[in-house]
């Protein structure tokens, strides 16, 4: 009798294969369009022409850029004018803090932006001449000399007093570039040290009492609701988004968020490649903490199966050698 | 009352209690099983291998899980996953498991289907089955609903929703299914009450069901031989292993299915590890939102097929083609008039009948997968009418078939 | 025969591999059953110990159990100086002592009364009494009242953490480790 074993386990394995093919890489290629990332080039903006000097630079910031009044600076010692509820119930969204503006976004999307924010943003589908409406950031208009001098040396500035590249944590680059806007409400551990959820407004603190946790609370949602008017959205809580859309999808979503969701209300955030990959690591630390265990625990299970089964395969020809 | 004399042993003072020497012999070491088999013949092994994985990473997800729509999400995706020790080992698994079963019980049913092993008496074993089938498929989607994620959400709305039957406007029962207007509190509760203990005990009962269906009329083999069991049996006692039709149950065929278990374990846990993300959905780790509809919502991948027999008809049609397509395949014993119980191979238009089935089976799962739209939903068509055409034709062509 | 005893060998062994994945399994078992991470860090509490005043028992919590907290007068310090046991069981944060005690009865675990008249503390469950620091005085309870882990930190008292203070009452004896 011929041994037909060898047949029968390529038709299954064939037929298997086949299946998840069609079912998986397949289907899913008709259901989503592929984007390549750009690499963070932002080859849309101007490149920078002029070397900026960073002395100049918080000059115009601090005067004619008028950049401070709206915005703080918390390195140098200047708080944000408002609160951030109020800032959101006056201009829709909060002015960012500066502080780590120069390490997180990239220097060309900067200029671009201080020369005319939407645009810069990818918001000129909602703030133009046809709807009339004015984005809350006033554009600059040059304090008298050469324009993109002036903002050269404003850039500088900004890259001056923020953290160098390898000091950027991926906590740092989310709340900078994602959390005015997005909450996390997973607590996590990183390291040994546990960091609490993460609202918009900042992480939650611990209260002992109630009252002061309720007016807390009450303090976030109001400032939900000033976003969710000015975008017409509340952004979704991003705790889980590493696992419900991957890496790839992130990180080229963050690079050109129109790309993917044609008239949103989501900025295109202007990050550094390396900034957006801290990012992605943050939310990995959030959504899949457990990925280093996963690992380690699966290289060890994966050796003993093999042996369990070789085992297995030995003690069935031990048994099978009187059978045959 | 029975006699009972000092024991001598620890063995012999159970043995006279409960007969445990009895059961060894006819539950393992003289339960007889055709020599003539392949390695397909492990697949149930396989599956009750894979129920007990289920089964035990289940008790420890439910030692954590909270079935209450505000919680349920979190307690899933922060506190098990994240906080637990283990805890995303068992999720992983659990999960896994729970679509690689379905490969396993479909690989399982063709096997049945190839070597005739539903007829000529096994047809108890075939029904048993085709519930424990069921039995599973429920158990899949009340499972399914538990993380409370949009798939969770959608699934459970369109799938209760079947019960309206189509014209029939039978919303009361809808209504009554969910407990609710929409799937909310009273439908999250009631379907982990049936996912952690009717339908486990279901389908404790139906697998002591299926093996006892299976008893007379023994194990098939793979050239459909008759087998006199009696007299092999007797040659393999006697000490001629070699020339037995049989093996017994422990060691012989338990080894065999200990190595196919070895090895499908090897797959099973790279998938675990590695490679998880077609049976832990990415969809359904964004947290149920009623106001929201995903882009593309579908069914798990077994279910894939019975779900495209359903959409590129109008509502009643499909509606009564989905029944049609959950039904037929138990029917089987009866729709096939041949006598004949050998490998599809040597059984003439029956062979064709059989990769024909499994062909379009396939495409309809992979249709099933696709937004239904200009080739994918003409295609799905053609293959749910095969699909029919296919049942319709069955007691034609092996009535025709000649006798073995 | 020498066949039989091979596939007896072959079987043992691959049983013995068998085994050691279900140990690993079990172990993996064990820790899902471990307390989780957010409960071990809630085990901390911090008490503001400027808040109190004397002889006015107050009770806060800790680890989901009781604690009594009883500031000290210059009368109970001056009665406790006499009796060595009595002192040691009392923590000093600056010019004041505290008796801080968890508020089970080390009998059978109901939560005695105090009576600022008398000073002390009845439990009504079967009459057991305790005095000012918490020191058993009448059965049918054991001991005194068990002191809970705790650092001193200025002002303020960590409970869950072992200062010092702590590590040496739990050496001399003056307490069980809760």
């Amino acid at each position: 009798m011929k041994n037909k074993e060898p047949l029968i386990l390529g038709i299954v394995v064939f037929f298997t294969l086949l299946t998840y093919w069609l079912v998986e890489p397949f289907a899913h290629a008709q259901m989503h369009k592929h984007v390549e990332s750009e690499g963070f080039k932002y080859d849309d903006l101007p490149a920078l022409t002029k070397k900026g000097d960073a002395t100049r630079g918080k000059d115009l910031v601090m005067g004619a850029g008028a950049c401070t009044g709206c915005h703080g600076i918390k390195v140098e010692g200047m708080p944000a004018p408002m609160d951030p509820v109020t800032a959101a119930q006056s201009y829709g969204v909060n002015p960012p803090d500066l502080s780590n503006a120069g390490v997180v976004f990239d220097p060309k999307f900067l200029a671009a932006l201080i020369k005319n924010p939407a645009h810069a943003l990818m918001l000129d589908h909602k703030y133009n001449e046809k709807t009339g409406k004015m984005f809350p950031m006033t554009q600059f208009y040059g304090a008298g000399g050469d324009m993109d001098q002036e903002v050269a040396d404003m850039v500088a500035y900004l890259q001056s007093i923020a953290p160098k590249a390898e000091e950027l944590t991926p906590k740092m680059a989310f709340e900078t570039a994602c959390g005015r806007c997005h909450a996390i409400h997973y607590p996590y551990v990183k390291d040994g040290k546990s960091h609490p959820a993460w609202t918009q407004i900042g992480e939650k603190p611990k209260f002992k009492h109630k009252q002061d946790e309720l007016a807390f609370e009450t303090k976030v949602l109001d400032y939900q609701d000033a976003l969710t008017k000015y975008l017409g959205k509340l952004p979704p809580d991003l705790s889980m988004y590493i696992r419900s859309r991957g890496e790839h999808f992130i990180s080229t979503f963050v690079e050109n968020p129109q790309n993917y969701l044609k008239g949103t209300a989501m900025p295109r955030v202007g990050v550094t490649a390396e900034a957006a990959e801290k990012v992605i690591e943050h939310l990995e630390d959030v959504g899949d903490s457990k990925r280093h265990v996963r690992e380690e625990v699966g290289m060890k299970v994966m050796i003993y199966i093999i042996i369990f089964a070789l085992f297995a395969i030995l003690w069935k020809k031990e048994v099978w050698k009187e059978l045959h | 009352m029975a006699h009972f004399t000092k024991a001598t042993s620890l063995h012999d003072w159970l043995n006279q209690r409960m007969g445990i020497d009895t059961v060894r012999r006819v539950m393992a070491t003289e339960y007889w099983i055709p020599k003539n088999i392949n390695f397909l013949w492990a697949m149930g092994m396989v599956l009750a291998i894979t129920f007990a994985m289920l089964l035990v990473s289940g008790i420890f997800l439910l030692m954590y899980y909270q079935p209450n729509v505000d919680l349920a999400f979190d307690s899933v995706n922060y506190t098990i996953m994240q906080e637990v020790g283990f805890g995303w080992l068992w999720r992983h698994i659990h999960g896994v498991a729970a679509s690689v079963v379905f490969l396993i019980i479909y690989i399982h049913m063709f096997t049945g289907i190839y070597y005739g092993s539903y007829k000529q008496g096994r047809e108890m074993i075939w029904i048993s089955g085709m519930l424990l089938f069921v039995a599973f498929s429920a158990e899949a989607f009340s499972g399914y609903m538990l993380p409370w994620g949009q798939m969770s959400y959608w699934a459970g709305m369109v799938i209760t929703n079947l019960f309206s039957g189509g014209s029939l406007h039978a919303d009361g029962l809808v209504e009554w299914i969910r407990g609710d207007y929409v799937p909310a509190q009273a439908f999250l509760n009631r379907f982990f009450m049936l996912h952690v203990l009717l339908i486990p005990l279901a389908i404790l009962g139906l697998i002591g069901l299926h093996f006892g269906a299976l008893r007379i009329p023994h194990v098939n083999n793979q050239d459909g031989e008759e087998i006199d069991f009696e007299a092999e049996a007797a040659k393999y006692k006697a000490g001629d292993k070699k020339g037995s039709k049989v093996i017994a149950f422990v060691n012989d065929f338990m080894s065999k299915d200990m190595m196919v278990v070895g090895i499908y374990l090897i797959f099973f846990f790279y998938l675990v590890f590695y490679h998880y993300d077609f049976a832990m959905d990415p969809v359904n780790f964004d947290p149920a939102n009623g106001l929201k509809t995903p882009a593309h919502i579908y069914p798990e991948w077994y279910f894939l097929w019975s779900y495209e027999i359903l959409r590129p008809f109008s509502t009643d049609v499909g509606l009564i083609a989905f029944a049609f397509a959950q039904v037929i395949f138990v029917l089987l014993p009866f729709l096939d008039r041949s006598p004949n119980t050998i490998p599809a191979s040597r059984r003439g238009l029956f062979k064709y009948w059989f990769w024909a089935m499994l062909i379009d089976m396939i495409i309809l799962t992979a249709m099933g997968k696709v937004p239904p739209s200009g080739i994918f939903s003409t295609i799905g068509l053609y293959a749910a009418l095969t699909f029919i055409g296919l049942w319709i034709a069955l007691p034609f062509i092996t009535k025709m078939e000649k006798k073995a | 025969m020498k066949n039989s005893s091979r596939r007896g060998f072959m079987g043992k062994a691959f049983g013995a591999v068998a085994g050691v994945g279900a140990v690993a399994s079990l172990y993996a078992m064990k820790r899902s059953w471990d307390p989780l991470p957010s409960v071990k860090a809630a085990g901390f509490t911090t008490l503001d110990m400027s808040a109190y005043k004397e002889n006015e028992l107050v009770t806060e919590k800790w680890r989901g159990k009781p604690i009594f907290v009883l500031k000290q007068t210059a009368d109970m310090v001056a009665k406790a100086k006499k009796n060595p046991k009595d002192m040691d069981r009392l923590i000093k944060i600056g010019d004041a002592h505290f008796m801080v005690c968890v508020g089970l009865c080390t009998h059978l675990g109901c939560i005695p009364g105090y009576r600022p008249e008398t000073e002390d503390f009845l439990c009504a469950c079967h009459g057991g009494m305790y005095d000012f620091t918490a020191e058993v005085t009448k059965a049918p309870p054991p001991r005194g009242l068990d002191i809970p882990p705790f650092k001193i930190d200025g002002n303020k008292l960590v409970l869950g953490e072992e200062g010092p203070e702590y590590k040496k009452m739990l050496e001399a004896g003056t307490t069980l480790k809760v």
